[in-house]
């Protein structure tokens, strides 16, 4: 197994308040794994941890090799192999759908506007959006918005994928086009970190779940037994919750 | 830098001034004494006029709304030093009787005064019209209503429901406005009103001090400046309502 | 009834004119001197750096807290010493040249209040996404945060723009002569101040009122 993300003993406050508590987990190359639990239980500000985002205080996380969070870390070069989808989708509201593709390919990789434009094209033919590529994104849909943004970090050609809550700002219809494609990603070996309430997609794809609450990962275990039963009270409790609530496949 | 600093005689402030008013730190006084008068009297009529303009402008009659319009976008549009050179110029020529007596009935400084008072006040109000419009408008038209359906006249409602809440929301502007009244006072100076910034002139011409002079009425600036937020913040959390902080909801 | 002499001011329009375009210049330097440092001060307010924010927050309130008058007075004393220092020669246009720094460093301390709160108005999820695609804060700020900030800010700049027209006017207390000082002067000379003067008003008023409406056309197309 070949550690792609991995999480040591990560603990974060804001102020007096602890935000983490001694989070450990790794995800290894190829790997999907879904993080959920409820509102405030700190899974968006660990997956933001890992792309250095957010900074904490006691631990270590290293990806690819590289660890995350010492002062020599050169964070923008470790961000451009790992993309990151976002919950607000936060495309560039001032550039166009293609733009968007290649603003990081240009700027951040020195691709030439050649090639940068070829891939982003081919990367929205792979989403279903390439007829919108001359779009400005607030013509979109909110879940094209997401296909697109989705698209942005592929461009990037990146080793790992963090997805924070893709979903949950989506109209009901809309989730589907969502996921499928994240289904697909995941089908041709993207190791992936997804933060979500979607357990029929974890369901489908994820080799992994953990569950977080109160800032600590309560539970880690294969998809097939976090299902069939989980060890913690807690986890129970969420997972009927959720459940009961029609939010799966 | 340095070696200026070393080359300020700062015993000028107690040599006696030129016109015999005492010492030069007695002229500055004194034309910060007139400063004061000037923005204080403006300010006031500038309150009263502005009321009344911007409840104009938020009332259901087309023809007042647009009357309000007018004055604000004539006050707005006609620069302050240019207003000031009307009427002190031109209103004595032209308006009948009230004219005749501004030139003859009054002395020169009170010629001054009066022009100043005016100006800074018409001025100012097109300011203020415009801040209680939005004052008014941000509470929406619900409140309005409330007080109409319970058998309040308009007037009544705009007394006891509306203007007390629209004033205190925009304390914090209104304060600003003040402060920008003090600085537009130094424009009488043009007008021979011996006020701060024309003593500061005058102590320079006629003892070479330039440097002195400036930096101690940059400063008497700088303390009226500091000393009207202070008061303005006391005012602020006095008159505070439970679920306004800061002048928004 | 006062009787108007409307007479002296044909004769003058050249003149006029000239200091029409003399007011034009002073607002034109000032605007892009003020925007550019203003963006630089703005940033400097939000930087995470102590120091340099401090620096810039008392820049933008020692601006702010005192007249145009005094400032165009400090600086007619100040900019000649310092050509002199800098250059050393004396034939530069003083009056002018001095109400050029006068009025760019003043524009640029509104400025960078107008543009800090555009940067602020910026979500914090842009910031994040630039970020993660692996942008510098640098690239960030200038690719992401400065275009968007701008869009939002451009009818606010232009407002202070227009302010910063008017307020040219002021340049009389260092005895410039733009098309204020130009009307005064003619109005005194003639005998016919009052003319000019509601002339002079009248002008202002036409092109500020009408540049505002501008404003307002482009604030509308802007946000439909």
């Amino acid at each position: 197994m070949i550690s792609m993300i991995s999480i040591k003993n990560v603990s974060k406050w804001y102020g007096d308040f602890q935000v983490l508590k001694l989070c450990n987990t790794e995800i290894a190359k190829g790997e999907v794994v879904v993080v959920c639990g409820p509102s405030g239980s700190g899974k968006s500000t660990l997956i933001k941890c890992v792309n250095g985002l957010e900074t904490f205080e006691v631990g270590e996380i290293v990806v690819d090799g590289i660890s995350v969070g010492t002062r020599k870390t050169n964070l923008p070069k470790l961000r451009s192999k790992v993309g990151m989808v976002f919950q607000h989708f936060e495309l560039f509201p001032h550039l166009k759908v293609i733009q968007n593709l290649t603003i990081a390919q240009r700027k951040v990789l020195r691709r030439g506007s050649k090639e940068a434009k070829e891939k982003a094209l081919s990367l929205l033919e792979t989403v279903g959006l390439a007829a919108h590529a001359g779009k400005f994104p607030a013509e979109l849909s909110g879940g094209q918005q997401q296909r697109v943004a989705i698209a942005r970090a592929l461009a990037m050609d990146p080793i790992a994928m963090l997805f924070d809550e893709p979903t949950s700002a989506l109209d009901p219809e809309m989730i589907k086009e969502v996921l499928d494609v994240m289904v697909k990603l995941a089908e041709a070996g993207m190791t992936m970190m997804v933060v979500t309430h979607e357990m029929g997609f974890a369901r489908e794809v994820a080799d992994r779940v953990l569950f977080m609450d109160e800032g600590e990962i309560v539970e880690d275990q294969p998809k097939a037994d976090f299902f069939k039963s989980p060890a913690t009270e807690r986890a129970q409790q969420f997972l009927s919750k959720i459940l009961s609530h029609g939010a799966q496949a | 830098m340095v070696t200026l600093a070393a080359r300020l005689d700062w015993s000028i402030f107690f040599k006696p001034a030129f016109d015999g008013s005492g010492t030069y730190l007695n002229f500055l006084l004194a034309g910060l004494e007139w400063t004061l008068l000037l923005s204080i009297f403006s300010w006031v009529l500038a309150f009263v006029v502005g009321s009344i303009v911007g409840v104009l402008r938020t009332l259901a009659g087309k023809r007042l709304r647009v009357l309000g319009a007018t004055y604000v976008e004539i006050f707005r549009n006609i620069p302050l030093l240019v207003q000031l050179f009307l009427w002190y110029f031109v209103f004595p020529e032209i308006v009948p009787v009230l004219g005749t007596w501004f030139k003859q009935g009054v002395t020169p400084a009170m010629q001054q005064l009066i022009a100043g008072i005016l100006c800074l006040g018409f001025f100012t109000a097109a300011r203020v019209a415009e801040q209680v419009r939005s004052g008014i408008n941000s509470l929406g038209k619900g409140q309005r209503a409330a007080g109409l359906a319970l058998g309040l006249s308009l007037f009544g409602v705009y007394r006891l429901i509306l203007l007390p809440v629209a004033y205190r929301i925009i304390v914090p502007t209104l304060t600003s406005e003040f402060l920008n009244t003090v600085k537009n006072s130094a424009v009488a100076s043009t007008i021979g009103l011996a006020e701060l910034s024309r003593q500061s002139q005058q102590l320079g011409e006629f003892t070479a001090h330039w440097y002195e002079s400036f930096i101690a009425v940059t400063l008497l600036y700088g303390v009226i400046n500091a000393t009207v937020m202070i008061i303005s913040r006391v005012i602020e959390r006095v008159t505070r309502l439970p679920g306004y902080v800061g002048g928004q909801k | 009834m006062y009787e108007f002499d409307w007479s002296s001011i044909p004769g003058a329009l050249p003149f006029l004119w000239a200091g029409m375009l003399r007011t034009l210049q002073i607002t034109g330097v000032a605007i892009i001197v003020g925007l550019v440092l203003g963006t630089v001060i703005a940033i400097l307010r939000l930087s995470k750096n102590w120091l340099l924010s401090a620096i810039a927050t008392c820049y933008v309130t020692g601006f702010r807290s005192i007249p145009l008058v005094m400032v165009l007075l400090w600086f007619y004393l100040l900019v000649p010493q310092l050509i002199r220092r800098l250059i050393g020669r004396s034939d530069v246009d003083i009056r002018l040249f001095s109400a050029f720094v006068a009025f760019s460093l003043f524009e640029a301390s509104y400025y960078a209040e107008i543009i800090r709160a555009g940067i602020q108005s910026v979500s914090r999820g842009q910031v994040h996404a630039a970020l993660a695609l692996g942008m510098t804060g640098g690239q960030a700020m200038r690719l992401v945060i400065l275009p968007q900030a701008f869009r939002r800010m451009i009818p606010l700049l232009l407002t202070q723009a227009i302010i910063l027209f008017q307020d040219t006017s002021l340049v009389y207390v260092i005895g410039l002569a733009e098309f204020f000082g130009v009307a005064y002067n003619t109005g005194n000379r003639d005998g016919t101040l009052v003319e000019l003067l509601l002339f002079a008003g009248a002008v202002y008023f036409i092109l500020s009122f009408g540049a505002s409406m501008v404003v307002r056309v482009l604030q509308a197309k802007a946000a439909p």
